[in-house]
C-alpha cells in the first residue's frame, strides 16, 4: 500500500517538473504568437537574451523592457536567467517552494489565510508640530528659515482672509459663487511652498492657495469671480475655475478626478523631455474613489512617472461622509496595492506638508517615480456657497475643527514662539489684506465684461468660418439695436 | 519602396509636386478605375495609416501613440505595426486597460506639449473616456481661454464591422459631431487616411479619426503626391468622387464605396449621380454639399449610424436653410436601421444600407418608380 503511494507521488512529482520544464522552454523559443514575447520580456534578463522574434518569426533585434528601471530592485519581479535553472534542475527535485508567475517570484504556503480587510490599527500619521504649536521631539529635525516660514504664514492667513471676505460677496449677491479653503490652508500653501513653480499643477478646486503662493495677485482672484474684461479666462467659466498658464497651474474644470489622470500624463511628457520637475495633482476623498484615480495611479506605476499625488481627505465629499465614500483605511493604503511610495500626513501641520512635499518631489524626480500623499483634515466650510453644511454635520464637530484644530493657529504659534511674529504684525497684515480685497472687489465689479467677440474665439486654433459668420451678423444686430443692449459690453 | 518611387519620378525631369498636379488632372473622379501611369501605385488603407504614422513620428520628436496593443502586438488591426521597433516603448506606449485613463494621460501629456495620437480599439471604446474627449480635450481650449490647447488626435474604427454585435458596431460621428472644439474626420479610401491623418496630427486642436475595420485591407491608387512625406489633405473639405447631374448622394467611410457602386447601376437607368465624399463630418463642408445640390436638385444622405440625430439629419437641415429654392424633391435620408445590431448575417445584412437600398432611394428622389 506504502509503496503503491510512494511511487504515485513520485509520479506526480516527475510530472510536474517536467510540466513546467517544458513551460520553461516554450517561453524561450519565442516562436509562435506575439503573445509568448509580453511574457518573457518580463521573465528573461537582458544579459544575453534569446533573439526576439516578431509575430512573422523574424528577428527584429532590439530588446524592449520599456523604460529601464531606475531603482533597480524596485521591480518585484526582479528576472532570473531560466536557462540556469533548467540544467540545474535534478530529475527528482524537492517540492517547489516558490514559483516564478507572470509578475515575479511568489512563496507558497499551505496555510489558507486571508488578510483581514482593515488592520486593527490603522496606518500612522506623520506629525511634526503638535497642536499646541511646539516642535515634537525626535522628529526629522529639519530647519525652516525665518523668511519662508514667515511667508507661509502670511499666504495662509491671507487665503483665511480672501476666502471669507469672498465668501461674504457671494451671499451679498455680488458674485454668482463661491468656495472657501477653510481648514485647508496649511495643505494649500505649505505643499505649494515646497514645490518649485516649473511643476505642473493640477488642481481639483480647493486649492487657490497654490496659485497664491506662486503670485496670481488679489486682483487677478477678483477678476475671475466677476468674469470681467481682466479675466485671465475670458469670463467663461464659472467662479473659482481659476488657471494660469504662466504660473504652471491647470485651469480648473469642474469634472471630478479628471485631472488624475492628466498630471500623470504631464509627468510623462516631463519624463521624455528629461525635465528636473514633476507634476502634482490633487484631490480630496471624494475624487479616490472614481475610475479616473485607479487608472491614474495605476499607469504612474507602470509608466514610472514623476508625479505626486495628494489627497485632501477632509472627511465630506458634500454631504457624504468618508464611512461612506470608502471601507478600509483611507486613501494611503491604496497606494501600496499599485506598488507607489505613500505617506499619511497631519494635513494641519504646515510644516509636516512642507516636509512631506519636498521629500516626494525629490523622489518623484530623482526616482522618477510616483508618490502619494494622503492629508488627514478637516473641510470646516461649507462644500460650496451652494451648501449648507449643518443639515448634514453638527454644528459643534464643525466648530471644534474650525477653530481647535485651526492649521493657520497651529502654525501662528509655532513662529511666534521663535519670536517671529507678533499679534501686532498680525493685525496689520489682516487689515492690509482686508482693504486690499475690498479695493480689489470694487475694482472688479466696476470694470466691464468681456466683450461679446471673445465669445467665438478659441474653439479652435483658427476661428471656423461658421463661427466668423455668426459673429458678423450679432455684431450687426447688436449695432443696429444698440438701445436694446447694455452699453457697458463691448462687441 | 518610396525611395526607388520617388527616383523615378525624379528620372522625369519633373519636380514630384509638379508631377502630382499632373496626376491629379489625369486621374478619373472614381477611385474604381485603376490608373495605371509611371508613378501610380495601390495601397492599402492599413499601409496608408501605417506610413502617415511613421512619417509624422519621424518628423516631430514629439508626435507618440499610444492604445491597447499598438506597441508589442503591432497593432490590434495593424495599423502601428513596425513602430515600436523603429521608434522605442517610449513613442509607441502599450497600456493597461482602461480607455478613461488613457485617454486622460494622452490630454495631459497634450497640455505639457506632447503631441498623442491615442488609439481607441474601437470607438465603441470611446464610450468609456467620452468625458476626457469631450470636457478635457475638445473644450480645454475655450475654457482656458486659449491658454491650453490640445493637439491630440483619437483614431480607431467606428461604425459596424462584420458580425461584430450590437456593442461593437455603433458609429460615432453624429455624437462627436455635434461638439465645438473637436474636428471629426472620416477617411475613405487610401489618399484620404493618408492626407487626413497627417493633417490630423499637425493640428493644434483635438481631432476624432473616424476610420473603418472592413476598409483597412481595401487596396486604393495614390498617386506621387499622395505619396511625398509632406502630403496633407485640408481639414473640411468635401470630394466630389464622381461628377454628376441628376441627383447629388453624400457619403462617408465605406459608404462612398457603396453610392459609387449604387452610382454604376444608376447610370445604367440612365440616372447620373454626383457622389461626395464627405471626408469631414466636422466641420462640414457646406459649401460643396449646397453647391452640388443646387446643380442637381435632389439629395440623398446615406450613413450607417442610426437615424435619428444622424448625419444625414445635419445635412438635411443645411441645405434646407442654404438651398430650399432648388430642392426638386424631399431629401431622402439612409441610415442605419433603429436597432442595436444584430449578430446573425442575415439580419446584420438588413440593419445596414445596402447598395440596392442607395439605389431605390435615389429613385425615389428622381420620382422614378422602385
Amino acid at each position: 500500500m506504502a509503496a503503491s503511494y510512494l511511487s504515485k507521488s513520485n509520479k506526480i512529482i516527475i510530472n510536474n517538473i517536467k510540466l513546467s520544464k517544458f513551460y520553461m522552454f516554450r517561453s524561450l523559443n519565442h516562436t509562435s504568437s506575439v503573445t509568448d514575447s509580453v511574457f518573457s520580456r518580463r521573465l528573461i534578463h537582458s544579459t544575453t537574451p534569446p533573439p526576439l522574434l516578431n509575430h512573422a518569426g523574424i528577428e527584429t533585434g532590439t530588446f524592449y523592457r520599456g523604460f529601464e528601471s531606475v531603482s533597480g530592485g524596485r521591480r518585484s519581479h526582479t528576472a532570473t536567467s531560466f536557462s540556469e535553472e533548467i540544467d540545474q534542475l535534478p530529475v527528482e527535485a524537492p517540492l517547489q517552494q516558490e514559483l516564478n508567475f507572470p509578475g515575479g517570484k511568489v512563496k507558497f504556503t499551505p496555510k489558507r489565510m486571508f488578510t483581514p480587510g482593515s488592520n486593527e490599527e490603522r496606518t500612522n500619521c506623520y506629525r511634526v508640530l503638535n497642536e499646541n504649536g511646539e516642535l515634537i521631539v525626535d522628529n526629522d529635525s529639519f530647519k525652516m528659515s525665518k523668511e519662508l516660514a514667515v511667508r507661509m504664514y502670511t499666504d495662509m492667513v491671507t487665503l483665511q482672509v480672501m476666502d471669507t471676505i469672498f465668501y461674504e460677496a457671494q451671499r451679498q449677491g455680488r458674485i454668482s459663487f463661491y468656495l472657501t479653503t477653510i481648514g485647508e490652508e496649511a495643505i494649500n500653501i505649505a505643499s505649494a511652498a515646497a514645490l518649485k513653480n516649473i511643476d505642473f499643477v493640477f488642481p481639483q478646486y480647493r486649492e487657490p492657495g497654490v496659485l497664491l503662493w506662486r503670485g496670481f495677485t488679489l486682483q487677478e482672484f477678483a477678476n475671475q469671480l466677476f468674469g470681467n474684461k481682466y479675466d485671465q479666462g475670458k469670463g467663461r467659466q464659472m467662479p473659482i475655475h481659476y488657471g494660469s498658464k504662466k504660473l504652471n497651474y491647470i485651469t480648473v474644470s469642474s469634472t471630478v478626478a479628471t485631472q488624475i489622470p492628466q498630471a500623470v500624463g504631464a509627468a510623462y511628457s516631463m519624463k521624455m523631455e528629461k525635465k528636473d520637475s514633476c507634476a502634482i495633482t490633487y484631490f480630496g476623498d471624494g475624487g479616490s474613489s472614481t475610475g479616473d484615480f485607479h487608472a491614474g495611479l495605476n499607469f504612474a506605476a507602470v509608466m514610472e512617472a514623476p508625479v505626486i499625488f495628494f489627497c485632501r481627505n477632509n472627511g465630506w465629499a458634500i454631504s457624504t461622509p468618508i464611512s461612506d465614500q470608502l471601507r478600509g483605511d483611507g486613501v494611503v493604503v491604496r497606494g501600496k496595492a499599485y506598488g507607489i511610495p505613500s505617506i499619511r500626513v497631519d494635513g494641519n501641520d504646515a510644516l509636516a506638508i512642507y516636509s512631506a512635499v519636498y521629500e516626494a518631489r525629490k523622489m518623484a524626480i530623482e526616482k522618477q517615480t510616483p508618490v502619494l500623499i494622503e492629508a488627514l483634515t478637516y473641510r470646516a466650510g461649507h462644500h460650496s456657497t451652494s451648501d449648507d453644511s449643518t443639515k448634514y454635520r453638527p454644528a459643534d464637530e464643525i466648530e471644534w475643527w474650525r477653530d481647535d484644530q485651526s492649521p493657520v493657529k497651529r502654525f501662528k504659534k509655532w513662529i511666534e514662539s521663535n519670536g517671529w511674529w507678533s499679534d501686532q504684525v498680525e493685525m496689520e497684515h489682516r487689515s492690509s489684506i482686508r482693504k486690499q480685497l475690498s479695493q480689489a472687489i470694487q475694482a472688479a465689479e466696476r470694470v466691464e465684461k468681456p466683450p461679446v467677440a471673445d465669445m467665438f474665439n478659441d474653439v479652435y486654433d483658427v476661428p471656423p468660418k461658421n463661427l466668423n459668420e455668426q459673429q458678423d451678423l450679432l455684431t450687426k444686430h447688436i449695432k443696429k439695436h444698440a438701445q436694446e443692449y447694455p452699453s457697458n459690453v463691448a462687441v | 519602396m518610396w525611395g526607388i518611387l520617388r527616383q523615378k519620378v525624379g528620372d522625369t525631369g519633373l519636380s514630384p509636386q509638379g508631377l502630382g498636379n499632373q496626376m491629379l488632372r489625369l486621374r478619373p473622379a472614381t477611385s474604381a478605375v485603376r490608373d495605371y501611369s509611371a508613378a501610380t501605385k495601390e495601397m492599402t488603407v492599413r499601409d496608408a495609416l501605417n506610413s502617415a504614422l511613421d512619417e509624422e513620428m519621424a518628423a516631430d520628436p514629439n508626435v507618440y501613440v499610444m492604445g491597447e496593443e499598438v506597441g508589442e502586438y503591432q497593432g490590434a488591426y495593424k495599423i502601428t505595426k513596425g513602430l515600436l521597433d523603429k521608434f522605442g516603448p517610449e513613442r509607441v506606449v502599450d497600456t493597461p486597460i482602461t480607455e478613461a485613463g488613457f485617454a486622460g494621460i494622452g490630454v495631459g501629456s497634450a497640455y505639457h506639449g506632447l503631441r498623442p495620437v491615442i488609439e481607441f480599439m474601437t470607438f465603441n471604446f470611446s464610450m468609456q473616456a467620452i468625458d476626457h474627449v469631450i470636457n478635457s480635450a475638445a473644450k480645454s481650449n475655450y475654457m482656458s481661454a486659449g491658454q491650453i490647447n490640445v493637439p491630440i488626435v483619437f483614431r480607431g474604427p467606428n461604425g459596424p464591422a462584420a458580425g461584430v454585435g450590437a456593442q461593437h458596431s455603433q458609429c460615432y460621428g453624429a455624437w462627436y459631431g455635434s461638439v465645438p472644439g473637436l474636428k471629426v474626420l472620416v477617411p475613405y479610401s487610401s489618399e484620404d487616411a493618408r492626407g487626413l491623418l497627417k493633417a490630423a496630427i499637425r493640428d493644434p486642436d483635438p481631432v476624432v479619426f473616424l476610420e473603418n475595420e472592413l476598409l483597412y485591407g481595401e487596396s486604393f491608387p495614390v498617386s506621387a503626391e499622395a505619396l511625398d512625406s509632406s502630403f496633407t489633405l485640408p481639414i473640411g473639405k468635401a470630394k466630389i468622387e464622381r461628377e454628376g447631374k441628376d441627383v447629388t448622394i453624400t457619403a462617408f467611410s465605406k459608404m462612398v464605396g457603396y453610392a459609387l457602386k449604387a452610382a454604376e447601376i444608376l447610370e445604367k437607368e440612365g440616372i447620373n449621380a454626383e457622389v461626395i465624399n464627405l471626408r469631414s463630418i466636422r466641420p462640414l463642408d457646406r459649401a460643396t454639399i449646397n453647391a452640388s445640390v443646387r446643380k442637381t436638385n435632389r439629395l440623398v444622405t446615406v450613413e450607417e449610424g442610426f437615424p435619428q440625430h444622424g448625419i444625414g439629419a445635419e445635412i438635411c437641415a443645411s441645405v434646407v436653410e442654404d438651398s430650399f429654392g432648388y430642392l426638386d424633391a424631399p431629401v431622402e435620408r439612409i441610415a442605419g436601421a433603429d436597432v442595436p445590431t444584430p449578430y446573425a448575417a442575415n439580419l446584420e445584412r438588413m440593419a445596414f444600407p445596402q447598395i440596392e437600398d442607395i439605389v431605390r432611394a435615389v429613385k425615389r428622389a428622381c420620382y422614378r418608380s422602385v
